[in-house]
């Protein structure tokens, strides 16, 4: 299995990463690299076998229905690029 | 001096009123100021907030409060949020990130009366085994300033290790805490996931990471679990009736004790001096009356690249939300999504970026079955082998390392076999396993450590083992030569 230049930036896209042609064609190779190693366990036999996609099993642990204190508006936004009015700024998203 | 002390003698002298809080405190800062340029320990100190805590915890001291931690002075992960110190995760995209809040593990300290120094350095958002993926700073290796200390939790080990702090907490998701542990000659422990509470641990592999201490003895790393560790409502993965007890530490035997040695971790990747090293422990303790069986695991051949698979998959979703709209600086562009890419893309660095990549094929649409939901089959295969192996045996040893402390930039063009470092840590992650590393005998003038897992909930019984090794092997603290 290879992946292809296209393939590299179709993925960059998918997860939001802006990379020049140089990163391009170093993840590629690095990504070809890796996915070669991930061949090791496609002969591993998992038949019947549950995936396990968590450490500890656990089932429903639901807290006590209490008002609990949590950030105050003001904090939340403390660390934030842009704000106004209280709330988030986010790039523009649609022009106007 | 007293920077050379552990957390028991401190507490001990503070409690006998031979040196104040505020002085050893002081004793810590002044020394972060005169050698912390050497070592790269540290990304951000927090002098006033140690003072105050200094204070309160005098105030405990004073009043009578006999808990065996206060007044010793710690360090935190910086991956872990403290409120009103300036959290990195040693990445630009979270370059002046001041958390509005403090991790349930940083209250759950000063609770118990320590007192925060600072923050320590890591590789980049804790992706890393070799601790030179920083974006912000060289943690070096205070056995060997060339070499590199281990990573993730560089910083943590490089602290306590060159006496800048008396404990830290690190993380831990393939091997992070007992790499570094390994590599600087201390006691590195992962406890069972869930026992320490991960709210405000900036996550990577949610599924994996847990948080856990660096100590210079099994003592002050128990007891520095058992502060740290505890319920937490904050954590939807957090376990009932998991507090860390110290109680039984010093107690047990290792006669009789059934320890299992994996066939898999004892081969020709392992190199001949961290061999030689466990090989000696495993002859004393053999003579201490350890019964010692070798078995076969043989899914472990395949944990590095599980871990591979599932840990990217998992960062990739976790680091969605570093867009530069909530938090961290944004990079100005053109549009909306091209702006979330820009900032991603200038401000995260080449191994995050690489590991986000890998996450986000794995997932995609036609590779999820073969890669991810076939890497949960095989951590599902991993982890009930390792659990039929705790039915027998009442844990496990190997080398933690395959290798010791290596030169800074030896491995870099090299991504894999680095990777491959992991090969001893990982299965512990993947099963939830408590897992320590232990120093064992020096192999030429660097440390080696053991790697001691045992089963879901067992921490205190391996501490314990822990404990009664370290006695056996007849091994004080070491401190590294330079200083």
């Amino acid at each position: 299995m290879s992946i292809s230049l296209d393939e590299v930036r179709h993925v960059a896209h998918l997860a939001r990463l802006e990379l020049d042609e140089i990163e391009l064609a170093s993840f590629q190779t690095k990504l070809n690299a890796l996915l070669g190693h991930f061949e090791d366990i496609a002969g591993v036999d998992v038949s019947g076998v549950q995936p396990k996609p968590h450490a500890v099993s656990l089932v429903n642990i639901l807290a006590d229905d209490v008002v609990i204190e949590g950030l105050e508006r003001e904090q939340a936004l403390l660390n934030s690029a842009e704000t106004k009015a209280g709330l988030f700024i986010v790039p523009t998203i649609i022009e106007e | 001096m007293i920077t050379q002390l552990t957390a028991t003698e401190i507490n001990t002298a503070l409690r006998a009123k031979k040196v104040s809080v505020k002085e050893v405190t002081e004793a810590f800062l002044k020394r972060i100021e005169n050698f912390d340029e050497e070592y790269g320990a540290y990304l951000a100190l927090c002098p006033e907030r140690a003072l105050a805590e200094a204070e309160a915890a005098q105030a405990k001291i004073d009043a009578g409060d006999s808990g065996p931690l206060v007044g010793v002075p710690i360090a935190h992960k910086d991956n872990i949020s403290t409120q009103g110190v300036e959290t990195t995760c040693a990445s630009k995209i979270l370059q002046g990130y001041v958390p509005p809040y403090d991790a349930t593990v940083v209250e759950n300290c000063r609770e118990a009366g320590m007192v925060l120094l600072g923050k320590t350095n890591l590789d980049e958002f804790a992706m890393g085994t070799s601790g030179e993926n920083s974006a912000l700073r060289l943690t070096r290796n205070p056995w060997d300033t060339d070499r590199v200390p281990g990573g993730s939790s560089a910083g943590s080990a490089a602290a306590v290790s060159a006496e800048l702090a008396c404990l830290a907490t690190g993380s831990d998701t393939g091997g992070s805490i007992r790499m570094p542990a390994s590599l600087t000659g201390l006691v590195g422990f992962k406890p069972t996931y869930g026992r320490v509470s991960r709210y405000g641990l900036v996550a990577f592999g949610s599924s994996l990471d847990q948080i856990g201490p660096f100590a210079k003895t099994v003592e002050d790393c128990s007891l520095f679990a058992e502060a740290m560790s505890g319920y937490d409502r904050k954590d939807s993965t957090s376990l009932q009736g998991s507090k860390i007890s110290s109680a039984d530490l010093k107690t047990g035997s290792l006669k009789g004790k059934k320890i299992a040695l994996p066939r898999e971790l004892f081969t020709d990747a392992i190199d001949p001096g961290v061999r030689e090293s466990v090989e000696i422990a495993i002859d004393v303790l053999t003579r201490e009356g350890v019964d010692f069986h070798e078995i076969t695991l043989p899914s472990i051949n395949y944990g590095v690249t599980t871990y591979y698979i599932i840990a990217p998959a998992e960062a990739s979703s976790n680091l969605a939300k570093f867009d530069g709209v909530r938090f961290g600086s944004r990079v100005e562009s053109t549009g909306h999504v091209e702006g979330f890419a820009a900032t991603r893309g200038k401000l995260f660095g080449p191994e995050v970026k690489l590991r986000i990549m890998v996450g986000t094929y794995a997932l995609s649409a036609g590779y999820y079955d073969a890669y991810y939901h076939r890497a949960q089959q095989v951590r599902g295969l991993m982890a009930a082998e390792f659990e039929q192996a705790f039915q027998e045996y009442d844990c496990i040893l190997s080398p933690a390392s395959p290798v010791t402390a290596f030169k800074i930039g030896e491995m870099v063009d090299d991504p894999m076999k680095l990777k491959l470092l992991d090969l001893c840590t990982i299965p512990a992650n993947m099963g939830g396993f408590p897992s320590l590393s232990l120093p064992s005998s020096l192999a030429g003038d660097l440390p080696v450590g053991i790697l001691l897992t045992g089963p879901v909930m067992g921490d205190e019984k391996l501490l314990q083992t822990a404990y009664n090794i370290d006695r056996a092997l007849g091994r004080d603290y070491r401190r590294p030569p330079i200083l």
